[in-house]
């Protein structure tokens, strides 16, 4: 037997004091096999350990709210009979080390997540980040990611209608690739991970179990180094095709009504499964490893339990369904093996080859896993930047060209078209807008979904950061006419061993669980991603946030190209006060980084969202988008290059230099265009509201004019917007 | 119409294909798993998009020996409709109802987009319900739709007016920009010798209707239906 070394505890990720609470938890030395189970369940990406005391503040409950974090995925009621079923995961540190792998899968053990709980999924989105264009690795990593997430979202079959691609040097030696999914679901015939029942069978279903991915959450929950690839092997291999097949059975299954209990065999595969299965419904659960589907020959129960061989599930069934099942699942070409069953002893059991290699107590296991209160420091608090203090460009049209240009900004066509976004014939607005928008199948209704975090507003001040990802996620549903149900997080952060990430994390977590609140839109399920270092190099900090909206009337719903000419131009929200701290403007333009990110009012957030949202529903508006990276100025552009026509436009008169009032980050503004019959009363209306409202100008022409300021053709804009992202990945791009 | 829709492992866009049958023919189409060995009587069998058996070996190449297959060429033959839509097309030219083969997009990478398609024939019960030189728009979804043919079985195919559609630019002209995959000679669809089998990379059934972005795609669903009739 392998003597248990401290060595060997370190090889595992536990603390010499998590090795001696294990001790005193089972009192004996553990077996190798044990010490794999509590590596896996107790690392910081199974255990949330470092971040659960701050999870625990974020609201999570709402009328809507059908299932909150702590399943597979959260579940929000959209009438009809319907639920929405969503999560969003990372699979950041497998990305870096093998990107097509690493971002396939993570795509479908967010898909599995997603119909575990009987949802089909109806949508992917994904969140982006990469190291500066000019790193060694950005190229070869974004075409590796993209075309990961593409032929696993491609070949399942669902479509990938939405996300973010960032650049930023922060991300060199660590990437982020945060998946999300969304599935639609029965509101009566959720499924969940909690066993019943004494003696049930335990059945594993879908593909074999090999080697690869043993230890993959453990690898997960560390810092990078120069050694990393030599991590290769941790990486699983996806198969979308048998992905397609096991969410077809599952399916089918669960119509039959004999599913008691599933869980997806993710991070931890077997181990987490089968722990938390029994754990929640206060069962044991005893195993025979001999009986399950192995695509290698002499696999050892410790590889066993860790392997993280993708497409796997894990089901309690109904004894006398078994047959059903099992032909089910034979007419899918799937594995179906009875592999134990549910026990009344509260313990883990796992035999194999007639031995017991581990038996533990499995509450434990879950509930004592080590929670931290971790020391941190109150982020330092940027000094202002007066809009004053910030340099005017050279020229406004030269300036605006640079950043529809900029790697950060320019379309992300590149990347979407390799998703397939339109299978299942129900996308209604395609991706490059604010939220995609998705009809739902048999109703008159519809769901807006989009995804977004500004992590430079994030590291300059965490707390108005996260609040800011919460407001911008909501902003991008009201502006297609939605209503936010909820919202979803993956927060990335660096090592929370040091207090000054950990008090990033803090202070985000704290804005983002008050947007939640202020706005309506509790966090229904999440992730946590930390660790995301390389030699001591923290990433930025990266509270992604997946939104959810409903529309409820499909007719109405806006999308962000101008459209009739002489449609007049409103902006409608918080007044401008020309804020450049932080902003796209001054980091493309002036090469600066400096100054607080701009203060997100969330009370204005909620009265703009109503009124746009509102405007729109009721047939008011022919277009709207929100004003965010860039300011005013990049969303005009945007709705004029999406609408193929110009427009002729005024600053308002409000003492702002002209390079704030265009590049400015206020939040809580939309752009809107409505015919000039109904101006008046819109913008008195918003006054009415207490919100600003000004007209801007007129749709038309070729050209968007800024009167007195800039002046360039809609197919300059264009070619300068549509250039930077092709041009870079053929490798001739200016880097 | 009496619709049949072959369903392999991997298949996944047989639900957007039904939906635009029963919009044009107001009948929902039946479906086929790929184990069974015949097919009902129909006027039409539809082998979807997707990736049937995963399309780990050469797209298609797996389906073609699928067990239902050799009833699929028997009523080829006999005249019944056939239509291969993406996988289905590279299904077709596998089994050897269609000629040539589909190889890799010619950048290497999945495309999914809009294209305009140039209708060359409307000699079809696919084709009927479009004017000839029609401009449409339909988008395509594939990493495999880069059609290749020798030139003796090119200049056959437009010998004999079995080129259906063309990838064009929005005025019909053929020009390399225009051309989503390499394909050569722009071909984005081709019939068989008797007419009665069409296969085609783009998704007609993905654009059906004005809040999709457009119904071009409808009329090869109609045209079936009206020939059916």
């Amino acid at each position: 037997m392998t003597e248990i070394t401290p060595q060997l505890v370190a090889d595992h990720g536990l603390t010499p004091d998590e090795y001696q609470k294990i001790l005193d938890l089972i009192g004996r030395t553990p077996t190798l096999t044990e010490l794999g189970i509590f590596s896996a369940m107790w690392n910081e990406h199974c255990s949330y350990k470092s971040s659960k005391k701050w999870l625990r503040t974020l609201p999570t409950d709402g009328p809507q709210v059908i299932q909150g974090p702590g399943e597979n995925a959260g579940v929000v009621d959209i009438g009809d009979g319907l639920a929405v079923v969503f999560k969003m995961e990372s699979h950041n540190h497998p990305s870096f080390i093998e990107p097509y792998q690493g971002a396939a899968t993570g795509v479908g053990g967010i898909l599995r997540d997603v119909f575990t709980m009987g949802a089909r999924p109806v949508a992917a989105l994904n969140a982006l980040r990469f190291g500066s264009p000019d790193h060694e690795k950005t190229r070869h990593l974004v075409a590796g990611v993209v075309s990961g997430i593409g032929g696993y979202g491609n070949s399942f079959g669902v479509p990938t209608v939405g996300g973010e691609v960032n650049f930023h040097p922060r991300y060199n030696g660590n990437i982020l690739v945060n998946a999300m999914a969304v599935g639609i679901a029965r509101a009566d015939e959720i499924f969940y991970a909690k066993a019943t029942g004494v003696g049930n069978p335990v059945v594993y279903l879908g593909s074999k179990t090999g080697r690869d991915g043993v230890g993959g959450a453990t690898m997960a929950s560390a810092e990078f180094d120069d050694r990393i690839e030599e991590k290769r092997p941790t990486v699983q291999v996806g198969d979308p095709f048998s992905e397609k097949l096991l969410l077809e059975a599952c399916l089918e299954l669960m119509a039959s009504d004999s599913v008691i209990a599933i869980q997806d065999m993710g991070a931890a595969g077997l181990t987490c499964s089968a722990v938390e299965m029994g754990a929640k419904g206060d069962l044991g659960v005893a195993l025979d490893l001999g009986k399950v589907p192995c695509r290698e020959d002499g696999m050892t129960a410790y590889e066993m339990m860790l392997s993280e061989s993708q497409e796997r599930m894990l089901m309690v069934l109904k004894p006398d369904k078994r047959v059903e099942a099992e032909a089910i699942f034979t007419k899918w070409g799937l594995d179906f093996a009875v592999v134990g069953e549910t026990t009344d002893t509260l313990r883990f059991v796992v035999d194999h080859g007639g031995q017991t290699v581990a038996n533990l107590p499995i509450k434990e296991l879950g509930d004592e896993a080590p929670e931290y209160d971790r020391p941190f420091t109150e982020p330092p608090v940027r000094e202002a930047l007066a809009a004053e203090d910030v340099e005017a460009p050279d020229a406004l049209d030269d300036a605006l060209l640079k950043i529809l240009g900029a790697p950060d900004m320019c379309s992300r066509r590149w990347v979407w078209e390799q998703y397939d976004h339109i299978i299942q014939g129900n996308t209604l607005v395609r991706p490059g807008g604010d939220a995609a928008v998705i009809r739902i199948d048999g109703t008159e209704k519809a769901l807006a979904l989009t995804v977004d975090v500004t992590p430079r507003y994030c590291e300059a001040d965490p707390f108005e950061g996260g609040k800011q990802a919460v407001a911008e996620a909501c902003r991008n549903l009201w502006a297609t006419g939605a209503t936010p149900l909820a919202i979803t997080d993956n927060l990335n952060f660096g090592n929370p061993e040091r207090p000054d990430i950990m008090g990033q994390f803090v202070a985000a977590v704290r804005g983002v669980g008050e947007a939640s609140r202020v706005l309506s839109a509790p966090v229904v399920s999440g992730n946590v991603s930390l660790y995301n270092e390389t030699n001591g190099q923290a990433i930025l900090p990266t509270p992604a946030i997946g939104a959810v909206g409903l529309i409820k009337d499909v007719a109405a719903h806006a999308t962000i190209a101008f459209k009739d000419n002489s449609d007049a131009i409103l902006v409608i929200g918080a007044p401008p006060t020309g804020h450049l701290g932080q902003s796209i403007y001054l980091r493309e333009i002036l090469g600066r980084e400096d100054g607080p990110p701009p203060p997100v009012d969330l009370d204005a957030e909620k009265r703009a969202g109503a009124f746009v949202a509102d405007l729109i529903q009721r047939g008011r508006v022919n277009a709207c988008h929100d004003v965010s990276d860039g300011g005013l100025v990049v969303a005009l552009a945007e709705m004029a290059i999406a609408g193929d026509v110009g427009a002729i436009c005024e600053l308002p008169d409000d003492g702002l230099p002209p390079h704030a009032a265009l590049f400015g980050e206020d939040q809580a503004r939309y752009v809107v265009t409505t015919p000039p019959v109904r101006v008046d009363s819109i913008i008195a209306r918003a006054e009415a509201d207490g919100l600003f409202a000004a007209w801007l100008g007129t749709v038309g022409g070729e050209r968007l004019t800024v009167e007195g300021h800039l002046s360039i053709s809609v197919a300059r804009l264009r070619e300068t917007h549509e250039r930077w992202f092709p041009a870079y990945m053929a490798g001739s791009g200016s880097e | 119409m009496k619709a049949v829709i072959v369903q392999f492992p991997g298949t996944n866009r047989e639900r957007d294909i039904a939906h635009a049958i029963e919009v044009a023919a107001g009948a929902a189409p039946q479906f086929v798993w790929h184990a069974e060995t015949s097919l009902p009587a129909c006027d039409l069998i539809v082998l979807p998009g997707g990736f049937s058996y995963g399309d780990y070996l050469r797209v298609g190449a797996i389906a073609a020996h699928a067990p239902i297959m050799a009833d699929i060429v028997k009523k080829a033959n006999d005249g019944v409709a056939v239509l291969g839509v993406c996988n289905g097309f590279q299904i077709l030219t596998e089994i050897g109802l269609l000629p040539g083969v589909l190889m890799r997009n010619a950048d290497m990478t999945f495309v999914c987009r809009d294209v305009h398609l140039r209708v060359e024939t409307t000699d079809s019960v696919f084709t009927r319900a479009y004017r000839r030189r029609q401009v449409i728009t339909v988008p395509v979804a594939h990493h495999d739709g880069n059609y290749f043919a020798d030139e003796t079985t090119l200049d056959a195919l437009e010998a004999d007016n079995r080129v259906a559609f063309r990838y064009c630019d929005t005025n019909g002209a053929i020009d390399p920009a225009s051309n989503p995959n390499g394909s050569q000679r722009a071909i984005a669809g081709i019939l068989g010798e008797n007419r009665n089998v069409l296969g085609m990379m783009p998704h007609p059934e993905n654009l059906i209707e004005m809040a999709l972005g457009g119904t071009d795609g409808l009329g090869l669903f109609e045209g079936l239906a009206q020939a059916a009739a």
